[in-house]
């Protein structure tokens, strides 16, 4: 057990080809929720242009874990990270990041689609009047371009100055995608986006993750074990806060090493 | 197993139990509910003879002659806008503090505590305040101490609902908006406020209907004016720094006055400041309906 974990302590997965290069690199993380150590020496690396998928049962820490990624969870008091994580080599973790900045260059979906309370139009250039000033031709050639991307144009490019709100929820995640999309990050992490969703919806997201890790790297943490298989490239099944197995997708699903993996994925815990 | 062990008489009591308690729930409805139609009844009755033209045209008359209510109307008007003008903005950043800032922290505990006293004080108190701080250094009773008064009376109401409206914006709202790299101020201004603005409009529409019957506390601050002031509207008593003509105030006094016309005129001024209040929740419930449609 020790040397498995030693053995992952390099962060590199097994048969990893070794030109690939790491977009993030997470050393020695640990994190607290007050005095609750919910990661536990976490070793990773997400590969540029690859999908990283994050599995385990409930309370295990991948949540967590993508939220540190963006730094998200520096909302709340209390809540604490150790180690290091490197984003295109640069500390994230370290003093003086401007966390803002950051978010904008690691976008984030969430489990339940989030539109903010205005016309579908607003909803995408929101993120876009951050930090860019654009001539209206140039905003909208870019919310059109980014609500292409996510698979959303064609249903709603007849009512762009409706509420967004009034989307089916399948519809609102593919706007919460484009709005994240819009914003040009260079990481996704994306936190159970589809289990809110029904079969349809899901199906294009996956999709979606497809076309979209051409130009992004990105993280997906799910609860279903299908899907993990069909989207991602490399897998991480994390148990109690541990890191317990990294490896390419197809290894983990049909030879993995760890024997807890083998039962999570076979449905035997979790 | 459960249909063989099924009690009739067990059943039989909760039923009769049951009828006994909707029994009392109803009658209690229909008791408080008889009481307030009375009210209302008898203000119909009374006030809508008493409306004409006169009312809003003409000022508060001496005994025996003719005469409105249109400088008590106006200064009720005007007493009331300054008021939520000044306790508005104040109540809404005090709010935004504590739901958005101060959270859980000792200032917040401490201010949200004392917001809540201020907001269950009687109004008398407030007024007698106002008058210890305004109106004995100024030396004379004025428009401007009653605006005073009504707008400590605002920012509690503000202040509470302001609150109580962001805290119903979902957190994942807040995270998404942070997760696009929006600083915490843009997510405030333009994320919270936005989803929680119908629930907040009602907040300041519900302070206003509260002020605009409010007599206490412009007893001690405004007085009345039954003249004309000495302002550029001279005819309605317009100047705030003398004192002001109020209907809360005007009905005070002339319904306790032994005349038959004043008396009439209270009548009146309670039925438009009635209707005026019952205007201004039905706007509420109806901003509070339409965010509940998700508008």
């Amino acid at each position: 057990m020790n040397a498995e974990l030693a053995s992952l302590a390099t962060g590199q997965p097994s048969n990893v080809d070794a030109a690939l290069s790491a977009k993030i690199d997470i050393r020695n993380l640990n994190f607290f929720y007050d005095k609750f150590h919910a990661l536990k020496d976490i070793n990773l690396k997400l590969q540029t242009g690859k999908v990283t998928a994050f599995i385990g049962p409930s309370g295990c820490g991948k949540s967590t874990l993508l939220r540190v990624l963006n730094r998200i969870y520096d909302l709340y008091p209390k809540l604490r990270a150790e180690g290091e994580v490197l984003f295109d080599g640069e500390n994230i973790l370290a003093p003086g990041q401007d966390l803002n900045l950051l978010r904008a260059r690691i976008g984030m979906v969430f489990q339940k689609p989030t539109p903010f309370p205005m016309s579908i139009y607003d909803n995408v250039a929101f993120g876009i009047r951050l930090y860019e000033k654009l001539s209206k031709l140039e905003l909208d050639g870019r919310i059109e371009a980014a609500l292409r991307r996510a698979a959303l144009w064609d249903e709603v490019k007849d009512k762009l100055h409706q509420s967004g709100l009034g989307l089916s929820g399948g519809q609102q995640q593919r706007l919460c995608i484009a709005r994240s999309v819009a914003v040009k990050p260079e990481v996704i992490l994306l936190d159970e986006p589809c289990s809110a969703l029904d079969p349809i919806s899901t199906a294009k997201i996956e999709e979606l993750i497809d076309e979209l890790k051409q130009d992004y790297t990105i993280a997906i943490v799910t609860h279903n074990m299908q899907q993990a298989a069909r989207t991602s490239d490399y897998t991480a099944f994390m148990y109690l806060g541990q890191l317990i197995e990294f490896s390419p997708t197809q290894q983990v699903f049909t030879n993995p090493r760890e024997k807890r993996t083998q039962d999570y994925i076979t449905g035997r815990f979790g | 197993m459960a249909a063989t062990s099924l009690s009739k008489s067990l059943y039989a009591r909760r039923r009769s139990t049951n009828f006994v308690a909707m029994l009392l729930a109803m009658g209690a409805a229909v008791f408080g509910l008889f009481w307030l139609f009375a009210i209302l009844g008898t203000l119909f009755w009374n006030g809508f003879s008493a409306i004409d033209l006169a009312i809003f045209t003409q000022n508060t008359p001496a005994p025996g002659s003719a005469g409105g209510l249109a400088n008590a109307i106006i200064g009720s008007l005007a007493m009331t806008l300054i008021a939520t003008l000044v306790g508005t903005p104040i109540g809404i950043m005090a709010g935004t503090y504590l739901a958005e800032y101060g959270k859980k922290s000792v200032l917040a505990s401490v201010i949200r505590f004392i917001n809540d006293i201020l907001l269950s004080a009687p109004s008398i108190i407030i007024g007698l305040f106002v008058y210890v701080i305004f109106v004995l250094q100024v030396g004379h009773f004025s428009g401007w101490a009653g605006s005073l008064a009504l707008s400590f009376l605002v920012i509690p109401v503000v202040v509470r609902t302001s609150e109580d409206m962001l805290n119903l914006v979902p957190t994942g709202l807040r995270e998404a908006a942070a997760a696009l790299g929006a600083p915490r101020w843009k997510v405030v201004a333009f994320i919270a406020y936005k989803a929680a603005r119908n629930g907040m409009i009602t907040g300041v529409l519900l302070a206003i209907a509260r002020i605009s019957g409010e007599t206490a506390p412009l007893l001690f601050t405004s007085l009345n004016n039954q003249f004309g002031g000495s302002g550029f509207f001279s005819f309605w008593s317009s100047d705030m720094n003398a004192p002001m003509a109020n209907l809360p105030v005007a009905i005070f006094q002339m319904a306790l006055s032994p005349y038959e016309d004043w008396q009439r005129l209270a009548w009146g001024g309670s039925l438009l400041i009635t209707v005026a209040i019952l205007a201004l929740n039905i706007a509420a419930r109806g901003l509070a309906a339409l965010t509940s449609k998700g508008n």
